[in-house]
């Protein structure tokens, strides 16, 4: 099966990456045939089987649910790429009014 | 014999009869590093100063005599693993300048102990990829030849080990991104069973396949690592509350009567080179000899194994790395409003492969095509697993090739996605079954090139399987 370039250009917008116009011709090329690819799994009779989600077979792991202090905020600020007043800064949402916080 | 060339058992001896230190121990995979990483390009980061701080400290362990196996042992980790303090880009620009605040578990526990942590290696960025040439940062070399890959996602580290850079590394492997490169470069590699070591720290890729485990010398190196790194955790929700064995007794035991699986879809795939064959079977008839019982069996849904691994990882994937986006942590991308951010962020700190995985990932799993690829992946994901389970009520464990070929030629697959995806066409069945597998070395061909046995075996039976590795003669 072929995956057009819009196909291609709506997924993109989806995942939240920008493709050049090279590269969304060339992933609608090679995702294409990935898809032929993984199109053999239709020879499989899977009438009436449990899809597999895990395989460790463990069930209702919980923890107690408390709140604990983080050690590690400063490092943790440290990493983000825009601070201002030690909170991280992020460009509007909506529109392309002032950066907000 | 150098110092850098020694095993994790060698090195222990010499450090506990004092017959060298971790510091003149750590210098030498250092000066290593140095005369060979410029080649090799297995080290994306060298951690030189807080190597020897940290072999001061674990000297004054040894001092001590509280030493535990791994204090003062030098070692080198994937990049897509978090160390504290130390840069961990997992191979692409998008955390080319993240340091986390935090260890993964299993580095935890190797640095409480004193291990000493020589650098992060390179990889295919956040373990995408079969040949380390979708690196950010450039392919590794494989130093049996420089002209030929070091396999992948785990290149830097085993080319590290193979060329005695380290004494022995931490990495991970999803669909034979441990295996597949130890084989290439003729070193021990264990992907254990999921759930058997925690994975928290990881970068996550695909988190119902993803597991952590070592690349070693020997399989004895391998037993001692694994005993000190496997078990519960409780940041880990998906880690197995079983007991760990003691493995390095454990792999001593001989396998007289073993009942040891050869299962033919192993032997014929397309593609599969013949000299690699060869010592395979070379290698089963030895263990014969050894005691064990060879029985011919068939796992006849391999061939639909990759199919499924490409569903399910690129989607598991797509989900997976939402998580980076230059917001909180991260290259944040020059951009006028919040989708922007997200959108260029990823376009640049992404290389090709992430970006085609996550694209497939999030066409598999948008409206409409869910139950036809996800649902029908999972459902043979489910049936795959009842092949395992059915011929391990016959066999105790499985040998097979770890790869259909050896090191391949830097660049010769990489326009074709689906070429390079078969190099793991052994090597994702264990991963899809979540069962432990290992490679070690069991050969080389006419160009000395190292070619890779694989042993599986039913779930968290790692010391079985390595027990069987090590009747394995290279």
């Amino acid at each position: 099966m072929s995956l057009t370039i819009e196909e291609v250009r709506k997924i993109a917008q989806l995942a939240r990456v920008e493709l050049t116009p090279t590269e969304e011709k060339r992933h609608a090329e090679t995702i294409s045939t990935v898809l032929d690819f993984v199109n053999t799994l239709n020879e499989v009779d899977t009438e009436g089987v449990e899809p597999t989600a895990q395989v460790t077979g463990l069930e209702d792991v919980t923890r107690e649910d408390v709140v604990k202090n983080s050690a590690i905020k400063k490092e943790l600020i440290k990493q983000m790429p825009q601070v201002s007043a030690g909170l991280l800064k992020v460009p509007a949402v909506f529109g392309d009014s002032e950066d907000v916080i | 014999m150098k110092l850098n060339e020694l095993t994790i058992k060698e090195a222990q001896d010499g450090l506990l009869s004092k017959k060298f230190t971790s510091v003149e121990l750590t210098q030498a995979c250092l000066e290593k590093i140095k005369e060979r990483n410029k080649e090799l390009n297995a080290f994306i980061t060298v951690c030189e100063e807080s190597a020897l701080a940290e072999a001061v400290r674990a000297d004054e362990i040894l001092m001590t005599g509280n030493a535990q196996p791994l204090t003062g042992i030098p070692f080198a980790v994937k990049d897509a693993i978090c160390t504290a303090g130390v840069r961990s880009t997992g191979a692409a620009k998008i955390l080319d300048n993240y340091v986390p605040p935090y260890n993964a578990t299993v580095i935890e526990k190797i640095r409480v102990q004193g291990g000493v942590l020589l650098g992060k290696t390179n990889c295919d960025a956040f373990g995408h990829g079969a040949s380390n040439e979708n690196s950010m940062y450039g392919p590794v070399k494989n130093p049996h030849d420089l002209k030929k890959v070091a396999g992948g996602s785990s290149g830097g580290a085993a080319a590290a080990v193979a060329d005695n850079l380290c004494i022995y590394a931490i990495a991970e492997d999803t669909g034979g991104s441990i295996r597949q490169p130890a084989s290439f470069c003729g070193v021990v590699g264990l992907r254990p069973s999921y759930g058997r070591n925690s994975r928290f720290g990881i970068m996550p890729m695909a988190s119902s396949f993803d597991t952590v485990g070592p690349m070693t010398k020997t399989v004895e190196d391998m037993a001692t690592v694994m005993k000190e790194i496997a078990g519960k955790d409780k940041l880990d929700a998906t880690s197995v509350p079983e007991p760990v064995p003691d493995y390095t007794k454990e792999i001593t035991q001989d396998i007289s009567g073993l009942r040891i699986g050869v299962p033919k879809e192993y032997f014929s795939a397309e593609g599969m080179d013949q000299e690699v064959r060869k010592i395979v079977e070379k290698q089963i008839k030895n263990l014969a000899k050894t005691g064990a019982e060879i029985i011919p069996v068939s796992l006849p849904l391999t061939k639909y194994a990759l199919a499924v691994y490409y569903v399910l990882v690129p989607s598991e994937d797509s989900s997976n790395l939402g998580r980076l986006d230059g917001v909180r942590y991260g290259v944040r991308a020059e951009a006028k409003d919040l989708f922007d951010v997200y959108a260029k962020s990823r376009a640049q700190g992404f290389p090709e492969e992430v970006k085609r995985r996550i694209l497939i990932g999030t066409y598999a799993l948008s409206a409409g095509y869910y139950d036809a690829y996800y649902k029908k992946a999972q459902q043979v994901r489910t049936l795959i697993r009842q092949d395992f389970d059915r011929v391990f009520c016959e066999v105790d464990a499985l040998i097979a090739p770890t790869s259909p070929f050896p090191a391949f030629d830097l660049g010769s697959k990489a326009n074709d996605p689906i070429q390079l995806y078969l190099a793991d066409i052994f090597a994702a069945p264990a991963g899809i079954a979540g069962i432990p597998a290992i490679s070690v070395p069991g050969g080389q061909t006419k160009n000395k090139l190292p070619v890779g046995i694989q042993i599986m075996g039913p779930r968290l039976s790692e010391g079985l399987v390595m027990r069987i590795a090590n009747n394995i003669k290279n």
